[in-house]
């Protein structure tokens, strides 16, 4: 029906497009990996493995990723323990609320990332709005320093942030799951519980690993919630490669580490199709 | 089903605390930015305009908010010219690299923004392009192009072929047929891709850090505030756009009533990246 002109026309600009502003950039970056920097800080050309030397042989490098890692790793856990139980409410309890509800879990995700992050500074900071409170009821006598400034922070941040990210494909896995599959389950004998378990969970596992996956992967690469919540010890690798870039100078170096973050992610995302696959029903 | 809603009275409890856990900082942010002694402290007290007042005789916050509603209009433009035909032709085009293309198309939205940022960071540096707004413009633009390719691909799958292929029998070019008909039938996509991207590109930071030149936009100004120190001024900007933004999405409920959500969007761009 289409013809090659028009097929031509509605091809060509996008891909060009992308190929000049995503494909060459994240070429560029496999390129930049590869050179280094000269002693009068400019880019040298020419192709070496230091950088990938220098990643393995420092040991802050691959420590600070595994921390990334360990953090992201609790955001993506508290966020499903947060949006699953609420989604499934949301699905299968709320009637007449759920449209209100699900728009309710969307409003936050329209205030700016850097402002929530921002507020969870104001209210756990040592003359922050909890510390306030507690000394205010008499809990607590002295602030508690623990809350700013600590990987605890980060998380509490970053699950904040990712939790409607890991609710949103869960929710929608819940609302695909034909109803008469549950009727059945409970015709046939079977206790909520075992419903749940059985019928229930298997059907949503793509919604929970897509929400896990996002959760886990953008939380992995964030360095703003770090350098404003964080502190020395809640430094994330990315906070790395942005020092990399800016004031240290090392752009090569930093382009390597970018570069092994984005392999982690691929390989997280690929993963995560898979099993998507495996567990669907459609 | 009234079986299953017997056992499950520990739920509703739990949706409250997800809620207040959701809610709490957005609430705080609003609050504080009435107190008149500042962000800390409980109860707040001596409530305020004074931060209004001060935020609307600050014109470096200002300049911040047209220099990001000037990127935020222009990244739509550009995510719109590209991701529209894109959508296209990932429908009813074959082309050698579809595949590749398709999850090239998508990743900048699952990627940490700092990959893409300091990819296209050095291809500026590479091809010796200053760093302005205008390279903001085309990172926001090509982030986005995901965003109106999924919603704009998800629209066609509703599409009825039929009046298109009508509207070619009875003699209108390709040209026509696009403009007054595939336009016109996927309006309510292209419109909440629209509004997404704007919002999307006014909160951006991630890629806008690396590619700043020597105008803030309004997310980097901020950021810039945050580094000195702590003022309630941010919390009344904030408070501000939240309700711009609130407007923003109930129109944007208006419009998609009956469509399928948000949700949708972020379960495509997991599945296909």
């Amino acid at each position: 029906m289409f013809s090659r002109a028009y097929r031509a026309a509605i091809t060509l600009p996008p891909v060009l497009w992308v190929a000049v502003f995503l494909l060459a950039p994240y070429a560029l970056l496999l390129c930049y990996s590869f050179w280094s920097v000269s002693p009068s800080q400019t880019i040298v050309h020419s192709w070496t493995l230091d950088n990938y030397r220098e990643l393995f042989r420092v040991n802050v490098y691959l420590q600070t990723l595994f921390r990334s890692m360990w953090i992201a790793g609790r955001v993506m856990l508290f966020s499903l323990l947060l949006g699953y139980p609420l989604a499934y409410y949301l699905s299968f309890h709320a009637n007449a609320k759920k449209d209100l509800f699900y728009q309710l879990v969307i409003i936050p995700l329209w205030v700016s990332y850097l402002v929530r992050a921002y507020a969870w500074k104001t209210i756990l900071g040592s003359d922050g709005v909890l510390n306030t409170l507690l000394q205010y009821v008499h809990v607590t006598k002295h602030p508690l320093e623990f809350l700013l400034y600590s990987p605890f922070a980060v998380v509490l941040t970053l699950t904040h942030i990712y939790t409607p990210f890991a609710f949103l494909p869960i929710y929608a896995s819940l609302e695909h799951i034909p109803r008469n599959l549950v009727e059945a389950s409970h015709d046939l004998g079977a206790s909520p519980l075992q419903t749940f378990w059985r019928v229930i969970f298997p059907l949503s596992i793509p919604g929970v690993l897509a929400g896990a996956t996002f959760a886990f992967v953008l939380s992995l690469g964030d360095f703003l919630a770090p350098l404003l919540l964080g502190g020395p010890s809640g430094i994330m690798i990315s906070n790395i490669v942005v020092s990399l870039f800016g004031a240290a100078y090392n752009w090569p170096l930093g382009a390597a580490i970018s570069l092994c973050m984005l392999l982690l992610v691929l390989a997280l995302l690929l993963l995560s199709e898979k099993l998507e696959k495996k567990w669907s029903f459609r | 089903m009234s079986n299953v809603r017997s056992k499950s009275r520990w739920l509703p409890w739990h949706a409250i605390i997800v809620f207040a856990f959701l809610y709490l900082p957005i609430v705080t942010l609003i609050v504080y930015s009435f107190n008149a002694s500042g962000v800390g402290g409980f109860p707040p007290r001596n409530l305020t305009l004074d931060w209004y007042r001060m935020l609307f005789a600050d014109d470096a916050i200002w300049e911040s908010v047209a220099n990001s509603l000037i990127v935020a209009v222009a990244a739509m433009a550009i995510s719109l010219t590209f991701g529209i035909p894109a959508a296209l032709a990932l429908d009813r085009s074959n082309f050698p690299g579809k595949a590749l293309f398709r999850r090239l198309v998508l990743l900048p939205l699952i990627l940490p923004g700092i990959i893409t940022g300091l990819s296209l960071l050095m291809l500026f540096r590479e091809a010796d392009v200053k760093l302005s707004l205008v390279t903001i413009v085309i990172g926001h633009g090509t982030a986005l192009i995901s965003v109106a390719t999924t919603e704009v691909f998800a629209g066609l799958q509703k599409l009825d072929r039929a009046q298109e292929e009508a509207s070619l029998d009875l003699g209108a070019n390709y040209w026509q047929t696009f403009w007054r008909i595939t336009i016109p039938n996927l309006r309510l996509s292209i419109i909440g891709a629209a509004l997404l991207i704007f919002t999307l590109s006014m909160d951006e930071i991630a890629v806008s850090f690396f590619l700043i030149g020597r105008d803030n936009t309004l997310p980097l100004e901020i950021w810039g505030r945050l580094r000195r120190g702590i003022t309630p001024e941010i919390n009344a900007i904030s408070s501000i756009i939240f309700v711009f933004s609130l407007i923003a999405i109930v129109s944007w409920y208006r419009l998609r009533m009956g469509s399928e959500g948000q949700s949708e969007i972020v379960t495509e761009v997991v599945g296909t990246a």
